[in-house]
């Protein structure tokens, strides 16, 4: 009995979906030009993030999307100055401005651990790729991020969930001393590169309860991958 | 023996006839080093319901199973729901390197996998899986798991047998590697939903110190754990 209901239901989908495939087809006859210009439709995204962290607020969450060509960041390859500011002090300012950024979007605040946000974005294209990168305020240069995420063939209604793990700008040494660390009322961006100057995986926060005397961090600020999780949402 | 054979013939054919059922065989393995696996919950079950969901606050039954170990309140809810579970496959604790396999039948609408057990040493850190959605294609298929921190009860790290939820410590250490007399670590929860567990702490002070759990034997990295799915 209820796999006869099925068989209607799958029976009536295939007669639906042969419904829509004519009319579309009749639609690519059409040689009405409004109808043309309607097939250029502007994708809209929303993106949520939830900080995973116990005790690592996040900066203003920055959602970009781009072009192929286009990188925030490269694993094992030196920071820009616009990630090396973004990881030390939490301003996404040069990559909203960022020329090779199609469009952008911004939270509206620091991020708590446990709390999400949404943010929304657009796009005319037809590839396009998004980035996410937000500062775990509560280090020296460590950020949470996902890099060019191919998110073309979404459809409409479809998500895609993803962890973004947390990263290390290499562009500061992971002193964890306050007076580097803007969480602990610490300085932000400081142009000077006395780390290793690539970017890699975080190694994570020792804290002075296992040893490191400068550390103004403990157990609490500790974390493990990932850090956040992403999850993006054609609506349009 | 051909009596079984043509009864098990059979039964495929029936199941073939069930327009999304399968038939699943599952091997979870312990990737820690140091930490124990409390009887392994997994369910099959449909979109719209869930053991736990990373960035919400705990349901009472995660928190029984996250700080106790006590998967039963977790597996009725679900089950409530309408989810197929395997409860205990391992039948009790599962040791740091070890696995366990066994089989799941799903109903025709559970389509995503979740799993959880209480991870031990630790006050309420669990390892999970939210919401796998179950290949439709035969085949075997591998995931890794990450350990959560259900955000019910400060990461104190005091072993003191506390197991009921709200009651602050640590059951036990099943391994018998920890200290005593430590003082506790913290008493705060900073993030009180769930949420990637930071690992335990611990310290090299095995009858005092802020820790009852050993430095260099209970910390652990993501993951935790590898999920083996064959859909058969």
């Amino acid at each position: 009995m209820k796999s006869k209901h099925i068989l209607k239901l799958f029976t009536a989908g295939i007669t639906a979906a042969l419904l829509v495939l004519y009319l579309s087809a009749c639609n690519m006859d059409d040689d009405d030009d409004d109808n043309d210009m309607q097939e250029e439709t502007t994708r809209e995204f929303s993106v949520k993030v939830i900080n995973l962290t116990n005790n690592q607020p996040f900066s203003p969450i920055t959602g970009l999307l781009h072009g192929s060509s286009y990188q925030p960041y490269s694993l094992g390859t030196s920071a820009s100055s616009a990630l090396e500011t973004l990881a030390e002090s939490g301003d996404n300012s040069a990559f909203l401005s960022n020329a090779n950024v199609d469009n952008s979007a911004a939270g509206s605040g620091i991020l708590a651990p446990g709390a999400n946000e949404t943010i929304m974005l657009e796009s005319d294209d037809d590839k396009i790729r998004l980035s996410l990168l937000t500062m775990l305020v509560n280090t020296n240069d460590g950020f949470a991020a996902i890099e060019g995420v191919d998110i073309s063939g979404l459809e409409k209604n479809e998500s895609l969930m993803l962890h973004a793990k947390v990263y290390d700008a290499g562009t500061e040494a992971n002193s964890e001393a306050a007076a580097d660390v803007p969480g602990q009322m610490g300085e932000g961006f400081n142009m000077t590169r006395d780390d290793r100057d690539f970017v890699s995986v975080h190694s994570g926060i020792v804290s002075m309860e296992d040893g490191l005397t400068t550390s103004a961090l403990d157990s609490s600020h500790r974390f493990d991958n990932p850090g956040a999780k992403v999850i993006i949402t054609r609506i349009n | 023996m051909k009596k079984l054979l043509t009864s098990i013939a059979a039964f495929g054919i029936l199941s073939s006839s069930q327009v999304m059922a399968q038939d699943l065989s599952i091997k979870v393995t312990n990737l820690t080093n140091g930490i124990h696996f409390t009887p392994l919950l997994v369910s099959a079950h449909d979109a719209n319901s869930r053991l736990f969901m990373e960035g919400t606050t705990a349901s009472t039954s995660l928190q029984a199973m996250a700080e106790g170990g006590d998967i039963s309140a977790l597996s009725t809810d679900i089950q409530a729901l309408g989810g197929d579970v395997s409860e205990n496959p391992a039948a009790g604790l599962l040791a740091p390197g070890a696995n366990t396999s066994f089989t799941l039948m799903t109903g025709s609408t559970n389509t995503y996998l979740s799993l959880t057990a209480m991870l031990l040493p630790t006050n309420d850190g669990f390892v999970g899986a939210d919401s796998i959605m179950i290949p439709a294609t035969a085949g075997t298929y591998t995931y890794y798991l990450n350990a959560y921190d259900a955000g019910t009860e400060a990461n104190n790290e005091v072993i003191n047998g506390a197991g009921t939820p709200g009651d602050l410590g640590i059951p036990a250490d099943p391994s018998a590697e920890n200290g005593t007399g430590a003082t506790g670590i913290t008493t705060a929860e900073n993030n009180t939903m769930v949420h990637i567990h930071r690992s335990n702490m611990g310290d090299r002070d095995a009858t005092g110190g802020t820790s009852d759990l050993d430095s260099t034997v209970h910390r652990w990295l993501n993951p935790v754990a590898q999920l083996i799915i064959t859909v058969n």
